[in-house]
C-alpha cells in the first residue's frame, strides 16, 4: 500500500512538474501566404523545415504554423493564433501590407513580439524585428547585370509580376540601374509570376517585335514559360534571359554555363527561415534580435552558383 | 416554357441575334487586331493562340453538356493540375523501367484518361446518387484538388525528367502539315462535340434534363444517368487537355491551371448556352474560347491600355457579348 502510495504521490509530483514546465512554454505562431506560385513554395517548405528543426532544439518552444490564400484568410488565422494558442510571438510574412497592418498591430500592443518578414508594414515601428528582402535592391542588381552584360545598349522586353508593391520596387529599381545606359524597355507586360501566362506573354512579344536582344523575366518561374516560347518560335535573336529567385533548375543552368540563363539574382524564399530562426533565439535567450535585418539581393553567376544550389529544395 | 421556343424553329428569316451575337463579337475583334498589328494575321500567331485554346477549348466542349444538363463543374482547373501533376509523377517514377519511348508517354497519356474519367465520376456521382447540390460538390473537389497537387509538389513545381520532356514535346509543338495537335484534337473534339449536342439522343437528353428534370423523367430519360454521363465526359476531355497541356512547360505546380473553370464556363455562356440549363450549343462555346483568348493576345499586341486593365476589358466584353444575345432575346 505504501509503495502505491509514494508511487502515485511521486506521479502526482511528476504531473505537476510537467503542469508547471508546460506552462513555461512559449508559443510562436508562424503565418505566411498559401504555396500558390514557386517561390511561396519554397519558403512554405522552409518555414516547415525551420519549425520541424527548432521544435528539435527547443523543447520549452511550441510552433504553430498557418498558410492563408489571403489577406482576410491570414487575418483570421492570426486572431485564432492570440485567441486560442496564447502566443507569445508571431511570425508574419503579410500578404499585403495594408490589410494586415491593424491586425497586426493590435497583437504587438498586447505584449506579442512580432515578427515582420519579406514585406513592411504601412506603419513604422510596430514590428520588433523585420527581416526584410530587398526589392528595389533586387530590381537594381538586375539592372545593373544588364547594363555590364550590354554596354553598347538593347532592346528588352520585361515581364512583371501580379500587381503589388513588391513588383512596383522592383520594376523602379530596375529602371533607375539601367537609365542612361541606352538599354531600353521596348516592351513590358504581367506575367502574374507564373509560368503559363509568361509563356502567353512572350509569345506575343516574339510576334509583335522583330528583334529583341535580351529579356528581363524577373523572375524564374517566368523565365521557364519565356525559354519555352523563344524555344518554339526558333528565335535567335535574344541573347539571355535574366529571371529571378534563385530557382534550383535556374541555378543549375547558371552554374553548368548555359548561355541563355548567364546569370540569376537572389531573393531567397529561406528568409522565412532566418526570421522563424532569430525569433526562437529571442524567445529562449537573452541575446538581442530586435531591429532590422535586411537580407540583399546577389548576383548568381557560374563563379558563385555552387553556394546557392539546394538540391533537395523543392524551389 | 422551352417548348414554346422550339415550336418557333421552322421560320426561315435571317439567323437571330443570340446567334448572330458572338460572331459579330469575334469578328470586330479580329479586325481590331488586325487593325493594330500586321503581324496578327500571320500564320504564326493564329497558331499561337488556337493552341493556347484548345486547353480551355477542350475543357469547354465538356463543360456545354454540364451546363446544358442543369450542373455546374468548378473543379476543371483543379483537376487539370492534379492530373498533370500525376501523369508527370507516374511518367518520371516509370521512366527507369520503361525508359524514353513512345510506351511511357502512352502510359501518362492512359493515367490522364483514367483519372479525369474517375473524377468525373467521382464529382457526378455525389452530385446525383447522393444528391448533393453541383455548386457545392465541385467547389469542394476545386479545394481538394489544388490542395492535393500542391502537395505531389511539396508546394514547389512538379517537372517532368529533361529527356522525356524533350521526347514528349512535340505533341504540343508539332502538328500534320503545319497545324499542330492540340489544334487539331480540339477541332475533333468540336466536331464530335457538335454532333453529339444537336444530332444524338445523348444531346436532346441533356437539353430536356437541363430544362426541366420533372419532365423529362416522365419522357423516360434517365436523368441521373445523363448528368452522371456529362461529367464523366467532362472528366475525360479534363484529362486530354492535360496531356496536351505537360508538353508545353514540362510541370505543374500549384499554379496551373488557375481560374480555368471560370474561363471555360464564361466561354459557354458568351456560346449562347444558357447558365440554367436547357439549351446548349457547342460551336458558340468554341466562339466564346476564341472571343476570350483573342483579348488577351491583342491586348499583348498593342499598347492600348495599361496592363493593370487587362481584367477590366475583358470583363466588359464578356458582358457585352452575352447583352448582344439577351437584347435579341427579349425582341424576338
Amino acid at each position: 500500500m505504501s509503495y502505491m502510495k509514494t508511487i502515485l504521490a511521486s506521479a502526482a509530483v511528476a504531473a505537476l512538474g510537467t503542469g508547471a514546465f508546460a506552462q513555461d512554454t512559449k508559443v510562436i505562431g508562424v503565418s505566411i501566404p498559401a504555396a500558390t506560385h514557386g517561390w511561396a513554395g519554397g519558403m512554405n517548405f522552409h518555414a516547415q523545415e525551420a519549425v520541424e528543426r527548432l521544435e528539435a532544439v527547443y523543447p520549452d518552444l511550441d510552433f504553430v504554423l498557418a498558410t492563408a490564400s489571403d489577406p482576410g484568410k491570414q487575418v483570421n488565422d492570426i486572431e485564432d493564433m492570440v485567441a486560442t494558442r496564447n502566443i507569445s510571438a508571431l511570425v508574419v510574412l503579410p500578404f499585403e501590407s495594408e490589410p494586415l497592418t491593424g491586425p497586426v498591430q493590435s497583437v504587438a500592443e498586447s505584449g506579442v513580439w512580432v515578427t515582420v518578414v519579406d514585406r513592411g508594414l504601412s506603419v513604422d515601428g510596430i514590428e520588433d524585428l523585420y527581416v526584410a528582402g530587398d526589392n528595389p535592391g533586387f530590381g537594381r542588381v538586375s539592372g545593373e547585370y544588364m547594363v555590364s552584360k550590354m554596354p553598347d545598349g538593347g532592346k528588352i522586353v520585361a515581364l512583371r509580376g501580379i500587381p503589388t508593391t513588391i513588383d512596383n520596387e522592383r520594376v523602379a529599381g530596375f529602371e533607375a540601374a539601367i537609365e542612361g545606359s541606352g538599354i531600353e524597355i521596348i516592351d513590358m507586360e504581367h506575367g502574374n509570376w507564373n509560368r503559363d501566362d509568361s509563356f502567353n506573354v512572350m509569345q506575343d512579344f516574339l510576334q509583335k517585335h522583330e528583334e529583341i536582344d535580351a529579356v528581363w523575366a524577373s523572375d524564374d518561374d517566368m523565365a521557364v514559360g519565356v525559354l519555352a516560347a523563344i524555344e518554339a518560335a526558333g528565335r535567335d535573336d535574344i541573347q539571355f534571359v535574366l529571371g529571378g529567385a534563385g530557382m534550383k533548375e535556374m541555378v543549375k543552368r547558371v552554374m553548368d554555363g548555359d548561355s541563355m540563363i548567364p546569370a540569376d539574382v537572389t531573393y531567397p524564399p529561406s528568409m522565412i527561415a532566418t526570421a522563424i530562426e532569430l525569433t526562437a533565439v529571442g524567445m529562449t535567450s537573452t541575446a538581442p534580435v530586435s531591429g532590422t535585418f535586411t537580407i540583399g539581393s546577389v548576383l548568381i553567376t557560374p563563379e558563385n552558383a555552387e553556394q546557392f544550389y539546394y538540391p533537395d529544395s523543392p524551389f | 416554357m422551352t417548348t414554346e421556343t422550339t415550336s418557333q424553329a421552322p421560320r426561315r428569316k435571317l439567323p437571330s441575334m443570340s446567334i448572330l451575337g458572338p460572331v459579330i463579337a469575334l469578328v470586330v475583334l479580329v479586325a481590331i487586331g488586325a487593325s493594330m498589328n500586321s503581324n496578327f494575321l500571320g500564320a504564326a500567331n493564329i497558331t499561337n493562340v488556337l493552341a493556347r485554346s484548345a486547353f480551355i477549348g477542350i475543357i469547354a466542349v465538356g463543360m456545354t453538356f454540364v451546363i446544358t444538363a442543369g450542373g455546374l463543374d468548378l473543379s476543371v482547373g483543379s483537376m487539370a493540375a492534379f492530373i498533370a501533376g500525376l501523369m508527370i509523377l507516374v511518367m518520371n517514377a516509370a521512366l527507369p523501367t520503361l525508359g524514353i519511348g513512345i510506351p511511357i508517354i502512352l502510359l501518362g497519356m492512359v493515367v490522364a484518361i483514367l483519372a479525369g474519367i474517375a473524377a468525373g465520376l467521382l464529382n457526378g456521382f455525389l452530385i446525383t446518387v447522393v444528391g448533393i447540390e453541383a455548386f457545392i460538390v465541385t467547389l469542394g473537389t476545386m479545394g481538394i484538388y489544388r490542395s492535393l497537387v500542391t502537395w505531389l509538389a511539396d508546394g514547389g513545381t512538379l517537372s517532368l525528367d529533361f529527356g522525356l520532356r524533350t521526347f514528349y514535346r512535340p505533341v504540343y509543338f508539332d502538328g500534320i502539315l503545319g497545324i499542330s495537335w492540340p489544334i487539331i484534337v480540339f477541332a475533333l473534339i468540336v466536331i464530335f462535340g457538335e454532333v453529339l449536342m444537336s444530332r444524338a439522343r445523348f444531346g436532346r437528353h441533356c437539353a430536356a434534363t437541363g430544362a426541366n428534370e420533372a419532365v423529362a423523367h416522365y419522357s423516360n430519360v434517365n436523368v441521373n444517368r445523363t448528368r452522371l454521363l456529362t461529367y464523366a465526359m467532362l472528366g475525360l476531355l479534363v484529362g486530354v487537355a492535360t496531356i496536351m497541356y505537360v508538353p508545353r512547360l514540362g510541370s505543374a505546380s500549384a499554379s496551373t491551371g488557375l481560374l480555368w473553370e471560370l474561363e471555360a464556363i464564361a466561354a459557354v455562356i458568351i456560346g449562347g448556352t444558357v447558365l440554367k440549363g436547357g439549351f446548349g450549343r457547342v460551336w458558340g462555346t468554341v466562339i466564346g474560347v476564341l472571343i476570350l483568348s483573342l483579348i488577351d493576345n491583342i491586348l499583348n499586341l498593342t499598347d492600348l491600355v495599361s496592363p493593370y486593365l487587362n481584367g477590366a476589358i475583358q470583363g466588359v466584353i464578356i458582358i457585352l457579348a452575352v447583352i448582344l444575345q439577351r437584347e435579341a432575346k427579349a425582341k424576338g
